[in-house]
Protein backbone atom coordinates (compact mmCIF):
# COMPACT_ATOMS: atom_id res chain seq x y z
CA UNK A 1 0.00 0.00 0.00
CA UNK A 2 2.69 2.36 1.04
CA UNK A 3 4.74 1.37 -1.97
CA UNK A 4 1.76 2.00 -4.21
CA UNK A 5 1.43 5.44 -2.71
CA UNK A 6 5.09 6.11 -3.30
CA UNK A 7 4.87 4.95 -6.89
CA UNK A 8 1.77 7.03 -7.39
CA UNK A 9 3.60 10.03 -6.07
CA UNK A 10 6.54 9.44 -8.36
CA UNK A 11 4.23 9.09 -11.34
CA UNK A 12 2.46 12.30 -10.41
CA UNK A 13 5.79 13.96 -9.92
CA UNK A 14 7.13 12.85 -13.27
CA UNK A 15 4.15 14.42 -14.98
CA UNK A 16 4.05 17.20 -12.45
CA UNK A 17 3.86 20.91 -12.85
CA UNK A 18 7.48 21.71 -11.98
CA UNK A 19 9.23 23.43 -14.83
CA UNK A 20 12.56 22.51 -13.26
CA UNK A 21 11.79 18.81 -13.20
CA UNK A 22 10.44 18.91 -16.71
CA UNK A 23 13.63 20.53 -17.97
CA UNK A 24 15.74 17.90 -16.26
CA UNK A 25 13.93 14.85 -17.55
CA UNK A 26 15.80 15.34 -20.83
CA UNK A 27 18.75 13.87 -18.98
CA UNK A 28 17.96 10.27 -17.94
CA UNK A 29 20.61 10.22 -15.18
CA UNK A 30 19.30 13.42 -13.65
CA UNK A 31 15.72 12.19 -13.97
CA UNK A 32 16.53 9.12 -11.88
CA UNK A 33 17.97 11.32 -9.14
CA UNK A 34 14.86 13.49 -9.21
CA UNK A 35 12.65 10.44 -8.70
CA UNK A 36 14.77 9.26 -5.81
CA UNK A 37 14.50 12.68 -4.19
CA UNK A 38 10.75 12.77 -4.66
CA UNK A 39 10.33 9.46 -2.84
CA UNK A 40 12.48 10.59 0.07
CA UNK A 41 10.75 13.93 0.38
CA UNK A 42 7.68 12.22 1.79
CA UNK A 43 9.26 11.63 5.15
CA UNK A 44 11.65 14.51 5.14
CA UNK A 45 13.79 14.55 8.31
CA UNK A 46 13.88 18.36 7.93
CA UNK A 47 10.69 18.33 10.02
CA UNK A 48 12.77 17.43 13.07
CA UNK A 49 14.66 20.70 12.74
CA UNK A 50 11.50 22.63 12.04
CA UNK A 51 10.21 21.52 15.43
CA UNK A 52 13.49 22.30 17.13
CA UNK A 53 13.63 25.69 15.43
CA UNK A 54 10.12 26.55 16.56
CA UNK A 55 11.07 25.79 20.15
CA UNK A 56 14.18 27.93 19.83
CA UNK A 57 12.12 30.77 18.38
CA UNK A 58 9.53 30.69 21.14
CA UNK A 59 11.63 29.84 24.18
CA UNK A 60 13.53 32.53 26.10
CA UNK A 61 17.22 32.08 25.34
CA UNK A 62 20.61 33.68 24.98
CA UNK A 63 22.35 35.86 27.56
CA UNK A 64 19.28 38.16 27.66
CA UNK A 65 16.87 35.24 28.28
CA UNK A 66 14.30 36.42 25.77
CA UNK A 67 12.61 34.60 22.91
CA UNK A 68 12.82 35.65 19.28
CA UNK A 69 9.09 36.38 19.12
CA UNK A 70 9.78 40.10 18.77
CA UNK A 71 12.16 39.55 15.86
CA UNK A 72 11.06 41.51 12.77
CA UNK A 73 11.56 39.37 9.67
CA UNK A 74 10.20 42.13 7.47
CA UNK A 75 6.48 41.70 7.97
CA UNK A 76 6.38 43.22 11.42
CA UNK A 77 7.57 42.22 14.85
CA UNK A 78 7.10 38.48 15.39
CA UNK A 79 5.40 37.72 12.05
CA UNK A 80 6.85 34.48 10.72
CA UNK A 81 4.21 33.31 8.27
CA UNK A 82 5.24 34.20 4.73
CA UNK A 83 8.38 36.05 5.80
CA UNK A 84 10.89 33.63 4.26
CA UNK A 85 9.27 33.81 0.82
CA UNK A 86 9.66 37.60 0.87
CA UNK A 87 13.34 37.67 1.76
CA UNK A 88 16.00 38.85 1.15
CA UNK A 89 14.63 42.33 1.80
CA UNK A 90 15.81 45.71 3.00
CA UNK A 91 15.85 46.37 6.74
CA UNK A 92 16.00 50.04 7.69
CA UNK A 93 17.43 49.29 11.14
CA UNK A 94 20.63 47.93 9.60
CA UNK A 95 20.54 49.86 6.34
CA UNK A 96 21.04 46.81 4.20
CA UNK A 97 19.34 43.85 2.57
CA UNK A 98 19.30 40.67 4.63
CA UNK A 99 18.41 37.07 3.84
CA UNK A 100 16.42 35.03 6.35
CA UNK A 101 19.34 33.48 8.21
CA UNK A 102 21.30 36.75 8.35
CA UNK A 103 18.21 38.40 9.83
CA UNK A 104 17.74 35.61 12.37
CA UNK A 105 21.39 35.97 13.36
CA UNK A 106 20.83 39.73 13.68
CA UNK A 107 17.87 39.11 16.01
CA UNK A 108 19.84 36.60 18.07
CA UNK A 109 22.47 39.29 18.56
CA UNK A 110 20.25 42.31 19.16
CA UNK A 111 17.42 40.63 21.11
CA UNK A 112 18.98 37.63 22.76
CA UNK A 113 22.46 39.04 23.33
CA UNK A 114 24.51 36.49 21.42
CA UNK A 115 27.81 37.59 19.91
CA UNK A 116 28.35 37.41 16.16
CA UNK A 117 31.82 35.97 16.74
CA UNK A 118 30.34 33.04 18.66
CA UNK A 119 27.59 32.35 16.13
CA UNK A 120 30.05 32.58 13.25
CA UNK A 121 32.65 30.29 14.82
CA UNK A 122 31.11 27.05 13.49
CA UNK A 123 27.94 28.15 11.70
CA UNK A 124 27.31 24.98 9.67
CA UNK A 125 25.91 21.60 10.62
CA UNK A 126 27.99 18.53 11.25
CA UNK A 127 26.99 14.94 11.97
CA UNK A 128 26.84 15.71 15.68
CA UNK A 129 25.63 19.29 15.83
CA UNK A 130 23.14 21.57 14.10
CA UNK A 131 23.71 25.24 14.96
CA UNK A 132 20.59 26.97 16.31
CA UNK A 133 20.33 29.54 13.47
CA UNK A 134 20.05 26.63 11.00
CA UNK A 135 17.16 25.07 12.95
CA UNK A 136 15.45 28.45 13.34
CA UNK A 137 15.87 29.18 9.63
CA UNK A 138 14.29 25.80 8.89
CA UNK A 139 11.32 26.68 11.09
CA UNK A 140 10.93 30.11 9.51
CA UNK A 141 11.24 28.65 6.00
CA UNK A 142 8.54 26.06 6.73
CA UNK A 143 6.12 28.90 7.51
CA UNK A 144 6.37 29.95 3.86
CA UNK A 145 5.73 26.51 2.38
CA UNK A 146 3.38 26.66 -0.58
CA UNK A 147 3.76 30.41 -1.01
CA UNK A 148 5.01 32.27 -4.02
CA UNK A 149 8.51 33.71 -3.79
CA UNK A 150 8.15 37.48 -3.62
CA UNK A 151 11.42 39.07 -2.48
CA UNK A 152 10.74 42.76 -2.22
CA UNK A 153 12.28 44.98 -4.92
CA UNK A 154 10.50 48.20 -3.97
CA UNK A 155 13.30 49.90 -2.05
CA UNK A 156 16.27 51.39 -3.98
CA UNK A 157 18.61 49.32 -1.78
CA UNK A 158 16.75 46.18 -2.85
CA UNK A 159 17.19 47.05 -6.52
CA UNK A 160 20.84 47.83 -5.85
CA UNK A 161 21.17 44.47 -4.06
CA UNK A 162 19.95 42.69 -7.19
CA UNK A 163 22.47 44.54 -9.37
CA UNK A 164 25.33 43.84 -6.97
CA UNK A 165 24.26 40.23 -6.50
CA UNK A 166 24.34 39.82 -10.27
CA UNK A 167 27.87 41.26 -10.35
CA UNK A 168 28.94 38.75 -7.70
CA UNK A 169 27.29 35.92 -9.65
CA UNK A 170 29.26 36.77 -12.78
CA UNK A 171 32.53 37.72 -11.05
CA UNK A 172 35.25 35.54 -12.60
CA UNK A 173 38.39 35.12 -10.57
CA UNK A 174 40.50 32.71 -8.57
CA UNK A 175 43.09 30.19 -9.71
CA UNK A 176 40.49 28.31 -11.76
CA UNK A 177 38.87 31.39 -13.36
CA UNK A 178 35.42 30.47 -12.07
CA UNK A 179 32.36 32.61 -11.51
CA UNK A 180 29.07 31.19 -10.25
CA UNK A 181 27.92 31.47 -13.87
CA UNK A 182 30.56 29.07 -15.16
CA UNK A 183 28.54 26.22 -13.71
CA UNK A 184 25.17 27.87 -13.09
CA UNK A 185 24.78 30.10 -16.13
CA UNK A 186 24.41 27.30 -18.68
CA UNK A 187 21.43 25.28 -19.81
CA UNK A 188 21.07 21.53 -19.36
CA UNK A 189 24.58 20.77 -18.06
CA UNK A 190 25.79 18.42 -15.32
CA UNK A 191 28.81 18.23 -13.05
CA UNK A 192 29.46 14.51 -12.76
CA UNK A 193 25.85 13.30 -12.36
CA UNK A 194 24.52 16.42 -10.67
CA UNK A 195 22.33 18.68 -12.79
CA UNK A 196 23.46 22.31 -12.90
CA UNK A 197 20.37 24.48 -13.31
CA UNK A 198 20.83 27.86 -14.98
CA UNK A 199 20.22 30.34 -12.15
CA UNK A 200 20.44 33.33 -14.47
CA UNK A 201 17.16 32.30 -16.12
CA UNK A 202 13.76 32.64 -14.41
CA UNK A 203 12.59 29.20 -15.62
CA UNK A 204 15.39 27.37 -13.83
CA UNK A 205 16.43 29.84 -11.10
CA UNK A 206 13.93 28.30 -8.70
CA UNK A 207 16.33 25.40 -8.16
CA UNK A 208 18.68 27.78 -6.31
CA UNK A 209 16.05 28.37 -3.61
CA UNK A 210 13.88 25.26 -3.73
CA UNK A 211 14.69 22.59 -1.19
CA UNK A 212 16.70 24.92 1.04
CA UNK A 213 17.04 24.71 3.93
CA UNK A 214 17.46 21.04 3.11
CA UNK A 215 18.20 17.73 4.72
CA UNK A 216 21.31 16.57 2.92
CA UNK A 217 21.60 12.84 2.51
CA UNK A 218 25.39 13.17 2.22
CA UNK A 219 26.33 13.16 5.88
CA UNK A 220 22.71 13.27 7.02
CA UNK A 221 22.77 16.92 8.07
CA UNK A 222 20.50 19.94 7.83
CA UNK A 223 21.93 22.78 5.76
CA UNK A 224 20.71 26.22 4.81
CA UNK A 225 21.47 28.43 1.82
CA UNK A 226 24.23 30.08 3.85
CA UNK A 227 26.08 26.78 3.80
CA UNK A 228 25.27 26.06 0.18
CA UNK A 229 26.63 29.37 -1.10
CA UNK A 230 29.65 29.27 1.18
CA UNK A 231 30.53 25.80 -0.06
CA UNK A 232 30.07 26.92 -3.67
CA UNK A 233 32.72 29.58 -3.08
CA UNK A 234 35.01 26.90 -1.65
CA UNK A 235 34.59 24.87 -4.81
CA UNK A 236 35.03 28.03 -6.85
CA UNK A 237 38.46 28.17 -5.12
CA UNK A 238 37.72 31.60 -3.68
CA UNK A 239 38.58 32.70 -0.15
CA UNK A 240 35.81 32.15 2.43
CA UNK A 241 32.78 34.43 2.69
CA UNK A 242 31.89 35.59 6.19
CA UNK A 243 28.87 33.85 7.66
CA UNK A 244 25.68 35.91 7.28
CA UNK A 245 27.63 38.57 5.40
CA UNK A 246 26.14 41.14 3.08
CA UNK A 247 27.82 39.56 0.07
CA UNK A 248 25.82 36.36 0.61
CA UNK A 249 22.58 38.31 1.11
CA UNK A 250 23.19 40.14 -2.18
CA UNK A 251 23.85 36.91 -4.05
CA UNK A 252 20.68 35.41 -2.55
CA UNK A 253 18.78 38.49 -3.68
CA UNK A 254 19.90 37.92 -7.26
CA UNK A 255 18.94 34.23 -7.13
CA UNK A 256 15.62 34.67 -5.36
CA UNK A 257 14.45 37.60 -7.48
CA UNK A 258 15.21 35.52 -10.58
CA UNK A 259 12.90 32.84 -9.16
CA UNK A 260 10.26 35.35 -8.12
CA UNK A 261 6.63 34.37 -8.60
CA UNK A 262 7.31 30.63 -8.37
CA UNK A 263 6.05 28.52 -5.51
CA UNK A 264 8.37 27.70 -2.63
CA UNK A 265 7.70 24.25 -1.18
CA UNK A 266 9.38 24.68 2.19
CA UNK A 267 12.40 22.84 3.62
CA UNK A 268 13.41 20.01 1.32
CA UNK A 269 15.78 17.17 0.80
CA UNK A 270 19.07 17.22 -1.02
CA UNK A 271 21.57 14.76 -2.34
CA UNK B 1 32.45 44.38 20.93
CA UNK B 2 28.80 44.71 20.23
CA UNK B 3 29.41 47.79 18.12
CA UNK B 4 31.89 45.86 16.05
CA UNK B 5 29.34 43.10 15.55
CA UNK B 6 26.66 45.47 14.43
CA UNK B 7 29.10 47.20 12.14
CA UNK B 8 29.85 43.81 10.59
CA UNK B 9 26.23 43.09 9.94
CA UNK B 10 25.31 46.58 8.85
CA UNK B 11 28.63 47.46 7.26
CA UNK B 12 27.42 47.56 3.67
CA UNK B 13 25.43 50.68 4.30
CA UNK B 14 28.52 52.72 5.09
CA UNK B 15 30.60 51.34 2.26
CA UNK B 16 27.91 51.88 -0.31
CA UNK B 17 26.67 55.17 1.05
CA UNK B 18 30.13 56.61 0.62
CA UNK B 19 30.55 55.30 -2.90
CA UNK B 20 27.13 54.47 -4.37
CA UNK B 21 28.40 53.52 -7.79
CA UNK B 22 31.98 54.31 -6.90
CA UNK B 23 34.99 53.59 -9.11
CA UNK B 24 34.22 50.79 -11.52
CA UNK B 25 30.45 51.23 -11.14
CA UNK B 26 28.46 48.37 -9.63
CA UNK B 27 31.23 45.96 -10.64
CA UNK B 28 33.66 47.93 -8.47
CA UNK B 29 31.13 48.16 -5.63
CA UNK B 30 30.58 44.40 -5.70
CA UNK B 31 34.32 43.76 -5.64
CA UNK B 32 34.82 46.08 -2.66
CA UNK B 33 32.06 44.25 -0.78
CA UNK B 34 33.63 40.89 -1.55
CA UNK B 35 37.04 42.14 -0.46
CA UNK B 36 35.47 43.17 2.83
CA UNK B 37 33.32 40.05 3.33
CA UNK B 38 35.75 37.32 2.27
CA UNK B 39 38.57 36.11 4.49
CA UNK B 40 41.66 34.11 3.52
CA UNK B 41 41.74 30.43 4.49
CA UNK B 42 45.07 28.63 4.12
CA UNK B 43 46.15 28.65 0.49
CA UNK B 44 42.93 30.46 -0.55
CA UNK B 45 44.35 33.93 -0.09
CA UNK B 46 42.64 37.24 -0.79
CA UNK B 47 44.65 37.86 -3.97
CA UNK B 48 42.45 35.20 -5.55
CA UNK B 49 39.71 37.81 -5.78
CA UNK B 50 41.87 39.97 -8.00
CA UNK B 51 41.15 39.47 -11.69
CA UNK B 52 43.93 39.05 -14.20
CA UNK B 53 43.60 40.42 -17.76
CA UNK B 54 41.80 37.36 -19.07
CA UNK B 55 39.30 37.17 -16.22
CA UNK B 56 38.62 40.90 -16.38
CA UNK B 57 38.05 40.87 -20.15
CA UNK B 58 35.78 37.82 -20.03
CA UNK B 59 33.82 39.32 -17.14
CA UNK B 60 33.50 42.67 -18.90
CA UNK B 61 32.37 41.22 -22.24
CA UNK B 62 30.16 38.40 -20.89
CA UNK B 63 32.69 35.79 -22.09
CA UNK B 64 32.59 37.19 -25.62
CA UNK B 65 35.31 39.86 -26.02
CA UNK B 66 35.91 41.60 -29.36
CA UNK B 67 37.91 39.40 -31.71
CA UNK B 68 41.03 41.58 -31.74
CA UNK B 69 41.21 41.53 -27.94
CA UNK B 70 40.50 37.80 -27.80
CA UNK B 71 43.28 37.11 -30.34
CA UNK B 72 45.76 39.24 -28.45
CA UNK B 73 44.96 37.60 -25.11
CA UNK B 74 45.07 34.11 -26.57
CA UNK B 75 48.51 34.80 -28.01
CA UNK B 76 49.69 35.98 -24.58
CA UNK B 77 48.20 32.93 -22.90
CA UNK B 78 49.81 30.57 -25.40
CA UNK B 79 53.15 32.16 -24.59
CA UNK B 80 52.77 31.13 -20.94
CA UNK B 81 52.89 27.42 -21.81
CA UNK B 82 56.12 25.89 -20.48
CA UNK B 83 57.05 22.95 -22.62
CA UNK B 84 58.75 19.95 -20.98
CA UNK B 85 62.53 20.25 -21.23
CA UNK B 86 62.86 16.64 -22.37
CA UNK B 87 60.51 17.31 -25.29
CA UNK B 88 58.28 14.39 -24.30
CA UNK B 89 54.56 15.13 -23.94
CA UNK B 90 53.18 11.68 -23.24
CA UNK B 91 53.41 10.27 -19.72
CA UNK B 92 51.54 7.36 -18.20
CA UNK B 93 47.84 7.15 -19.09
CA UNK B 94 47.09 5.03 -16.01
CA UNK B 95 48.30 7.77 -13.75
CA UNK B 96 46.47 10.27 -15.99
CA UNK B 97 43.21 8.42 -15.40
CA UNK B 98 43.62 8.88 -11.63
CA UNK B 99 44.37 12.58 -12.03
CA UNK B 100 41.32 12.95 -14.28
CA UNK B 101 39.10 11.25 -11.68
CA UNK B 102 40.31 13.31 -8.72
CA UNK B 103 38.51 16.58 -8.14
CA UNK B 104 40.31 17.88 -5.10
CA UNK B 105 42.94 20.51 -4.55
CA UNK B 106 43.38 24.29 -4.42
CA UNK B 107 40.51 24.87 -1.95
CA UNK B 108 40.41 26.12 1.67
CA UNK B 109 41.74 23.03 3.42
CA UNK B 110 44.14 21.86 0.75
CA UNK B 111 47.90 22.34 0.80
CA UNK B 112 50.17 23.77 -1.89
CA UNK B 113 50.14 21.19 -4.70
CA UNK B 114 48.38 18.65 -2.48
CA UNK B 115 44.88 17.87 -1.32
CA UNK B 116 43.96 17.95 2.37
CA UNK B 117 44.39 14.15 2.27
CA UNK B 118 47.97 14.49 1.08
CA UNK B 119 47.27 13.30 -2.48
CA UNK B 120 48.54 15.29 -5.45
CA UNK B 121 46.02 17.81 -6.79
CA UNK B 122 43.40 16.44 -9.15
CA UNK B 123 42.45 17.73 -12.57
CA UNK B 124 38.68 17.39 -11.99
CA UNK B 125 38.45 16.31 -15.65
CA UNK B 126 35.50 13.95 -15.27
CA UNK B 127 33.55 16.68 -13.51
CA UNK B 128 33.02 18.25 -16.94
CA UNK B 129 34.10 15.76 -19.64
CA UNK B 130 33.29 12.28 -20.81
CA UNK B 131 36.70 10.61 -21.10
CA UNK B 132 37.25 6.89 -20.54
CA UNK B 133 34.46 4.41 -21.37
CA UNK B 134 34.38 2.88 -17.86
CA UNK B 135 33.18 6.06 -16.14
CA UNK B 136 29.56 6.92 -16.75
CA UNK B 137 29.34 9.55 -13.99
CA UNK B 138 30.93 12.27 -16.09
CA UNK B 139 29.86 15.88 -16.37
CA UNK B 140 28.74 17.62 -19.53
CA UNK B 141 30.05 21.18 -19.20
CA UNK B 142 32.91 20.45 -21.58
CA UNK B 143 32.89 18.39 -24.79
CA UNK B 144 33.34 14.62 -24.79
CA UNK B 145 36.98 13.58 -24.97
CA UNK B 146 36.21 9.92 -25.61
CA UNK B 147 38.38 8.65 -28.48
CA UNK B 148 40.28 11.93 -28.41
CA UNK B 149 43.38 10.65 -30.22
CA UNK B 150 41.60 8.06 -32.31
CA UNK B 151 39.41 10.74 -33.88
CA UNK B 152 42.09 13.42 -34.30
CA UNK B 153 45.19 11.35 -34.95
CA UNK B 154 48.18 10.70 -32.73
CA UNK B 155 50.63 13.12 -34.37
CA UNK B 156 52.89 15.64 -32.63
CA UNK B 157 50.64 18.62 -33.43
CA UNK B 158 47.68 17.07 -31.67
CA UNK B 159 49.92 16.06 -28.77
CA UNK B 160 51.08 19.65 -28.45
CA UNK B 161 47.51 20.91 -28.69
CA UNK B 162 46.35 18.54 -25.91
CA UNK B 163 49.26 19.45 -23.62
CA UNK B 164 48.91 23.20 -24.18
CA UNK B 165 45.13 23.06 -23.76
CA UNK B 166 45.58 21.40 -20.36
CA UNK B 167 48.38 23.81 -19.44
CA UNK B 168 46.43 26.90 -20.47
CA UNK B 169 42.95 26.41 -21.92
CA UNK B 170 42.71 30.15 -22.52
CA UNK B 171 45.40 29.92 -25.20
CA UNK B 172 42.77 28.54 -27.58
CA UNK B 173 39.52 30.00 -26.30
CA UNK B 174 40.13 32.98 -24.11
CA UNK B 175 36.93 32.71 -22.05
CA UNK B 176 36.84 28.92 -21.91
CA UNK B 177 35.22 27.56 -18.77
CA UNK B 178 38.22 25.28 -18.26
CA UNK B 179 40.85 26.17 -15.66
CA UNK B 180 44.46 26.83 -16.70
CA UNK B 181 45.96 23.83 -14.93
CA UNK B 182 49.61 24.55 -15.64
CA UNK B 183 49.42 28.33 -15.54
CA UNK B 184 47.63 28.28 -12.17
CA UNK B 185 50.12 25.83 -10.71
CA UNK B 186 47.40 23.27 -10.07
CA UNK B 187 49.09 20.39 -11.90
CA UNK B 188 52.75 19.52 -12.31
CA UNK B 189 54.46 18.96 -15.64
CA UNK B 190 54.42 15.20 -15.06
CA UNK B 191 50.69 15.25 -14.23
CA UNK B 192 49.95 17.15 -17.44
CA UNK B 193 52.04 14.66 -19.41
CA UNK B 194 50.04 11.83 -17.83
CA UNK B 195 46.76 13.51 -18.79
CA UNK B 196 48.03 14.07 -22.31
CA UNK B 197 48.81 10.35 -22.46
CA UNK B 198 45.30 9.52 -21.24
CA UNK B 199 43.97 11.37 -24.29
CA UNK B 200 46.71 10.56 -26.79
CA UNK B 201 48.26 7.18 -26.03
CA UNK B 202 46.88 4.64 -28.53
CA UNK B 203 46.86 2.12 -25.66
CA UNK B 204 44.71 4.35 -23.41
CA UNK B 205 41.15 3.10 -22.89
CA UNK B 206 40.04 6.51 -24.17
CA UNK B 207 41.16 5.47 -27.66
CA UNK B 208 39.75 1.95 -27.76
Amino acid sequence: MRQALVLGFVAAFAAGPWPQAAAQTEDPVAAEFDKFRAVLEQDNPAELWEVKGEQLWKTPGGPNKVSLEKCDLGLGSGVVKGAYAQMPRYFADVGRVMDAEARIVHCMITLQGFKYEDLAKAPFSSATRTPDPVSITTYVAAQSAGMKLAPSQGHPKEKEAYTLGKEIFFYRAGPWDFSCANCHGLDGKRIRTQPLPNFAKPETALASVQGWPGYRMTGGVMHSLQWRLSDCFRQQRFPKPDYASETLSLLMTYLTVNASGQTYKGPGIKR
Amino acid sequence: MKLKTLALLAGGATILASCATGPGGSHGDALRLMQRDFKPVGIATMDRLKQDKVQAACNKYDDNPPKALADELQKEQYATVKWPADGKLLGDWKSGEKIAQRGRGMAWNDKPGKTSRGEPNGGSCYNCHQIGPATTSFGTIGPSLYQFGKLRGYGPDIQRYAYAKIYNAKAYSVCSGMPRFGHSGTLTEQQMKDLTALLMDPASPVNQ
